[in-house]
């Protein structure tokens, strides 16, 4: 059962809405349109999104994107079964590992086949390791367009740690191709285990000092408390997921209530924020759960690290099919990734190699449809600060 | 073409052409406009941070084309956004260089033959100096790039179109595939290919 | 309040709109759907999935249109009790390419307003009641609907080429 926590009541000028706010200035103002991006160093990527602004009040905010549609779903039809992964990890180019665990799942239960239990182990272990770069880059980056620099470069240095370990792993920094239909590219090298435990041991430390350098900023939390409050049954009506979701005060992680691989045997929470420092549902909220998602990830790593079943001569290649050909069906899976529910809802006519139909279901994209609704009545500085809070890749959004 | 550092000191003073304090003042202060378009952004980003640290060669990323004499079109360029790149290109004042960053950028990358909505390569639109294979291409790799177009500048004279002093440049750099030979261990038994008429030279001279 | 069983759910809505509206259920394995066959009636089941104390499907998960290379298009919606009950189904919903009009329900689930946006502009159904439709992700100008099985791409866009 999903809990669902009372959200405070907006604020700001958000409670007052746009039209209030003009009228108790009294001043005739006329509307104004802003036009911001594609190029614009704090859309994250190329978004444009056209603000129709009351002096410094937004009215009215409408995102453009298709900037940078690559056709996915062409290619996905165009090619094998496993030729699509390497295209399901430049779809969120920040999260590569977590998009191709939700693929690969969606052929495997087409498939119907079973993945050796080491294996399922590994792909947790890179997926957390991922999920752990994604979040700095996003906190890193929404510090960047608040205007915080250093904590920026501290968190890029740390980032670094982590693709050095998965590059030893697979040879490439950001996009991996690593998680295979029923198993993955490589085994562990000898020693993989001992120096993620050490990176682990490492970075505790280093969240806490981020924390400490823009999280209890009170500049930071002076931008970000109150900015943008996303109640929760609009933020499930309009399909919010991931840390857009658990901000709003919904406790609801794919990882605990649609389990899958071996996350039912680990022990985290969802994090949702307590509404202690931050108003629940507002942009602070969003940016905490995401910095407490890290410590859960570090949680999990370490488990996995003990569970993990030793096999010297272990191949990674066992149960990987030579032929990828299922048979005629139709699935949605999904998985957790850092920006949310990402879903492969695969169609196959079981008579090819070739998905007949693949549509992928990308968190940010929903995400970000919300955000008409959150940069409303608020002020055009803080159209910044709630963009960022919903923290979008837009290699996912457009696809 | 010695460079300003190369000149030779009499007196304390440096003796240096105009041109090259022009072109030593000018590569030594790039500055390209922070423009990320895909993948290969979040490695310019980690180019710039602090483990690769691009400031060192006092290349700093500017939000505005017009304050940049740089362009790094990182990423996929699609047909959406392929006027929005001109029109961005066509605001930087000259002189301007454009480096183009992974495959996408060269040439349709790995959307080369089903990406409907993907222009396969930006030099479609505008002109490129210099381009960087990758997908993404590592940092040190974006580094070359940046210090292929600090080689460019420190050739540029008046009178020399930038076609010449791209060839100048190619000129000086060995050929793709006797590098490539030469670095890779399975082949290590192949000859590089005949064209190296020096080394030949030099061996004979040797017997 | 208990999760349902894709049966319980199927008996639930067919209970309520008559065995006219909706097909059997297609209890598969891997993704258990029923299809709506009218139209006119897709609206109200839409609320009454959402609506209902028993079902509560509160979540939209995915839109996918899809063309089945027969003459058909299909939208398939992906609903989720995430507040509720956390039990899941799929609905289908037909049309034919030339009679390409099926019902909108962002009034329902505003999430589908994006959702619908993008069938539209990859597929080419029109979500009659979509407060927006327009092209998503291709440019307003763009020719066709490139996730057609008969697509073929245009030679030019702007004066630049566009086949490698």
């Amino acid at each position: 059962m999903a809990e669902t926590l009372e959200y405070a009541p907006k604020t700001r000028l958000s409670q007052a809405g746009a039209d209030r706010y003009i009228v108790e200035k009294e001043i005739e103002t006329e509307y104004m349109t802003l036009n911001m991006g594609p190029q614009h160093p704090a859309t994250h990527g190329v978004l444009r999104v056209e603000l129709v602004t009351d002096g410094e009040v937004v009215v009215k905010a409408t995102p453009y994107m298709g900037y940078l549609h690559r056709c996915f779903e062409k290619h996905a039809e165009a090619l094998d079964y496993q030729q699509v992964i390497p295209y399901t990890d430049r779809m969120d180019y920040l999260s590569a590992m977590c998009t191709e665990h939700a693929y690969v799942m969606a052929i495997e239960k087409l498939l119907n086949i079973e993945v050796p239990r080491r294996i399922e182990f590994m792909r947790v272990i890179v997926v957390e390791l991922q999920r752990i770069a994604s979040h700095q880059v996003a906190i890193a980056t929404y510090g960047l367009d608040i205007g915080a620099f250093t904590p920026f470069l501290h968190i890029m240095r740390d980032r670094e740690h982590i693709l050095t370990l998965l590059e030893w792993l697979c040879g490439a920094r950001m996009l991996y191709n690593y998680i295979w239909v029923g198993g993955v590219s490589h085994n562990f090298p000898p020693k993989f285990k001992q120096r993620v435990a050490e990176f682990v041991k490492y970075y505790r430390p280093k969240v806490d000092e981020m924390m400490a350098l823009l999280t209890e900023n009170k500049l930071f939390i002076e931008r970000t408390r109150g900015v943008g409050v996303l109640p929760a049954d609009v933020a499930i009506n309009y399909g919010c997921s991931g840390p857009m979701l658990r901000g709003s005060g919904v406790k609801w992680d794919l990882r605990k209530n649609d389990p899958y691989s071996i996350y039912p045997e680990l022990e985290f929470d969802a994090v949702v924020p307590d509404g202690k420092l931050s108003i629940i549902g507002d942009s602070l909220s969003r940016h905490l759960v995401r910095c407490y998602e890290i410590y859960e990830s570090l949680k999990i790593i370490e488990q996995c690290i003990d569970k993990m079943p030793e096999d010297p001569n272990f191949d990674p290649h066992a149960a990987v099919p030579k032929r990828i050909k299922p048979p005629a069906g139709e699935v949605y899976a999904r998985g957790e990734n850092p920006r949310g529910e990402v879903g492969f809802y695969v169609i196959s006519d079981g008579k090819g190699t070739k998905p007949f139909r693949c549509k992928a279901r990308s968190g940010c994209f929903v995400n970000l449809s919300v955000l008409p609704e959150l940069a409303k009545g608020n002020l055009i500085s803080d159209v910044v600060a709630i963009l960022g809070s919903v923290d979008i890749v837009l290699g996912e959004v457009d696809r | 073409m010695p460079s300003l550092l190369d000149a030779k000191l009499s007196g304390g003073a440096i003796v240096t052409k105009v041109e090259d304090l022009l072109n030593w003042s000018r590569l030594s202060s790039l500055w390209p406009m922070s423009f990320g378009l895909a993948c290969c952004a979040i490695e310019m980003m980690a180019t710039n941070a602090s483990n690769y640290d691009l400031e060192r060669f006092g290349i700093f990323p500017r939000s505005s084309p017009r304050q940049s004499d740089l362009m790094i079109v990182a990423g996929t360029v699609t047909f959406k956004m392929a006027e929005r790149v001109k029109r961005l290109y066509d605001q930087m004042s000259e002189p301007r260089y454009v480096l183009s960053m992974g495959s996408c950028a060269n040439c349709g990358g790995p959307y080369w033959e089903h990406g409907y909505h993907v222009v396969k390569g930006v030099d479609r639109i505008i002109p490129v100096d210099v381009y960087v294979p990758g997908c993404p291409p590592r940092p040190e790799a974006l580094i070359g790039g940046l210090m292929k177009i600090q080689e460019l500048i420190r050739e540029e004279r008046l009178g020399l179109t930038r076609q010449e002093a791209l060839k100048k440049i190619a000129a000086k750099t060995a050929p793709a595939e006797e590098v490539i030979i030469a670095a890779h261990p399975f082949n290590a038994n192949v000859k590089p290919a005949e064209t190296k008429t020096e080394k030949k030279e030099t061996e004979e001279a040797v017997a | 309040m208990p999760k349902l069983s894709p049966e319980a759910i199927h008996a639930i809505v067919k209970e309520e709109f008559g065995s006219d509206a909706i097909s059997d259920l297609d209890n598969s394995r891997t993704m258990p759907n029923f299809t709506v066959l009218d139209h006119s009636l897709w609206q109200p089941i839409a609320y009454f999935l959402r609506t209902d104390e028993r079902l509560k499907f509160d979540y939209l998960a995915c839109l996918s249109g899809v063309d089945y290379n027969d003459g058909t298009l299909g939208v398939v919606y992906n609903l989720e009790s995430l507040a509720a009950h956390q039990h899941k189904i799929a609905v289908k919903l037909k049309c034919t390419k030339e009679n390409n009009r099926v019902p909108s329900v962002a009034e329902i689930w505003r999430t589908a307003e994006w959702h619908e946006r993008e069938a539209y502009d990859l597929i080419g159904i029109v979500f009659e009641g979509n407060p927006d439709l327009r092209r998503i992700l291709c440019p307003e100008d763009w020719e066709g609907h490139p996730l057609r099985k008969d697509y073929k791409v245009q030679e030019y866009y702007h004066g630049i080429k566009v086949p490698y």
